[in-house]
């Protein structure tokens, strides 16, 4: 059961995936990059961090990406043209990534001892009271850091923003 | 086996009942608004209008559907669906009521259990901002492009008062399951005043439970806040271009978050199912006299008539009470039906609300309604959730 959800929604993610690329539209794009993160979300939920699916679908897709689409709908940007790059690469694009997935994925493979991967169903340090516990008690100093420079960059935003109204 | 076929069974009851009450939530919100404005109401379909939701229903699903060519051929159908869905799919978290035993199977009152059912609700009202956003923006006209841009920020804006005014209660639950929030709330101070989150020691959540309600507001698109489909503005906002069963879906949307929402604040701040006053004071006995009343009424007005015809129905309508209310005194049913009855009547009293302030409150001007959240309830909110965390916090072990 574990196996046949985390097939199907690592599908829909890499189809999402590329189709996020494919796409000419900005809309259709980032609603492509919404569907990728809403079968990260059930893969989370799969490994057992529940916490994580939650906050990926309430802050990724469903605050970052509202923004992304209410900007592109505020700028009414257009379908861009098809850009076609060289003829090498258009041939030689698709086996080369191809390739690379399948060296990555042998390496993976070989350097990680057997067992050391992940299982479905094994993680249960994953809900909202472990995680925050880990806030507060290991990890506070990286998470006190991070709330400073989403603050420092709330300032620049501002900042920049101020500039344009006098 | 049996857990899939009671969970089976359990879906289809769900189902069926929420389906009903979408459709005579609209019913009753018609006939609650006409009485503000001294009308009728409906009243052509069926006694007193009851059957006018199936007229509608038949009416809505035979209008030609319509599909402008200007529109987007594949966010345009998209839309609607994607709102029903996301509507429908919150209520499978919601609890009704306590741990029952059917034929001697343990089971919840409720779809599922999860752990993190606050969070799901939070991120499914988040998604559904895309439903409207995208609807306006696939239509293609300039009038349902502005509903959706108003809907996606006022959306967003609100969402941060709802979720601030959220975790209060869950700092004194202490717990993310809403089940678990709804049991938290069991019992009574000094034996009659209920331990609900709105009055519950150390922190109540007056202020809290207010915050919750304006923020709901926003979020199901209603009036006062209701600037996504500013009739006068925006002839009919995001939705303007959408007929026959895209239309309703959209409708059925609308509806169906405002039933998850009220019900999530029943949960949250009302006690959800339990009675507000102790069983020892007969509480268990409310919704039979309640029921009983109305089947007296009924009989009444069907032995004197207003009209001719009031002879044979009102008889049947009064019938048909007494056999609820004579359900609700059954020992063996009362354990089932009375926490679903306290939760229903707590659910329907804040839909009630959002009737009558539909019916007496202008609407917002759009800088008002975003300066409002941002300059007045995110503070609030803020502020209301830093008092409860250091009171929770200060009185706790």
């Amino acid at each position: 059961m574990d196996l046949i959800l985390f097939l199907t929604f690592a599908f829909v993610a890499v189809a999402c995936a590329i189709n996020l690329v494919l796409q000419t539209h900005p809309i259709s794009s980032a609603l492509s990059l919404v569907g990728v993160m809403g079968s990260l979300a059930v893969l989370y939920l799969l490994l057992g961090g529940e916490f994580i699916a939650a906050a990926q679908i309430i802050v990724y897709a469903g605050a970052i990406m509202v923004l992304f689409v209410f900007v592109i709908m505020l700028l009414n940007a257009e379908g861009e043209p098809v850009a076609m790059g060289p003829k090498l690469s258009r041939t030689l694009g698709i086996p080369l990534i191809v390739a690379l997935a399948g060296l990555l994925a042998f390496i993976v493979h070989r350097v990680l001892p057997p067992g050391a991967g992940v299982a479905f169903g094994k993680f249960t340090g994953g809900t909202a009271l472990d995680v925050g516990r880990k806030l507060f008690t290991d990890y506070v100093l990286p998470f006190e850091v991070t709330s400073i420079l989403i603050l420092i960059a709330i300032l620049g935003a501002v900042v920049l923003a101020r500039k344009e109204i006098h | 086996m049996n857990f899939y076929l009671l969970t089976l069974i359990k879906a289809g009851v769900v189902a069926l009942v929420l389906l009903t009450s979408l459709a005579y939530l609209q019913w009753a919100e018609r006939k609650i608004l006409a009485h503000i404005q001294l009308r009728q109401g409906p009243y052509r379909v069926g006694p007193h209008g009851l059957l006018q939701p199936l007229a509608d229903v038949i009416k809505l699903m035979t209008k030609e559907d319509l599909l402008p060519p200007y529109v987007n051929r594949f966010f345009y159908p998209f839309a609607p669906f994607l709102a029903v869905m996301l509507s429908l799919i919150a209520i499978a978290v919601i609890p009704f009521g306590p741990e029952v035993s059917v034929f001697g199977q343990r089971t919840l009152m409720q779809l599922t259990d999860l752990g993190f059912g606050v969070l799901f609700l939070l991120a499914i009202s988040s998604l559904s901002v895309y439903a409207v956003a995208l609807g306006g923006w696939a239509s293609n006209n300039k009038y349902s492009l502005l509903g959706s841009l108003r809907a996606s920020a006022q959306m967003i804006s609100y969402e941060l008062p709802l979720a601030m005014a959220v975790v209060a209660p869950l700092l004194m639950a202490n717990s993310l399951s809403l089940r678990e929030i709804g049991e938290a709330q069991a019992g009574f101070y000094l034996g009659f005043i209920p331990r609900w989150f709105v009055f519950q020691w150390p922190a109540p959540q007056v202020i809290g439970f207010l915050i919750f309600l304006v923020a709901a507001f926003a979020e199901t698109n209603r009036l006062p806040f209701d600037l996504p489909e500013a009739e006068n503005e925006l002839v009919a906002g995001f939705h303007t271009e959408f007929s026959s069963m895209k239309f309703a879906a959209f409708f059925m949307a609308e509806y169906s978050n405002m039933i998850t929402i009220t019900a999530f604040a029943t949960l949250l701040f009302l006690g959800a199912w339990h009675p507000p006053f102790p069983a020892g004071w007969g509480s268990d006995y409310v919704p039979v006299l309640v029921f009983l009343t109305a089947a007296a009424v009924s009989l009444y007005h069907g032995l004197n008539p207003a009209r001719g015809r009031d002879r044979r129905s009102l008889p049947v309508v009064s019938l048909a009470f007494f056999a609820v209310g004579i359900a609700f005194g059954v020992p063996l049913l009362q354990t089932y039906l009375t926490p679903v009855f306290w939760f229903a009547a707590k659910t329907g009293a804040i839909l009630f609300l959002f009737m009558w302030v539909r019916g007496t409150l202008p609407r917002f001007r759009y800088d008002q309604l975003m300066g409002f959240t941002w300059k007045f309830l995110f503070p609030l909110s803020v502020a209301n959730l830093l008092f409860t965390g250091l009171v929770v916090a200060l009185s706790g072990e």
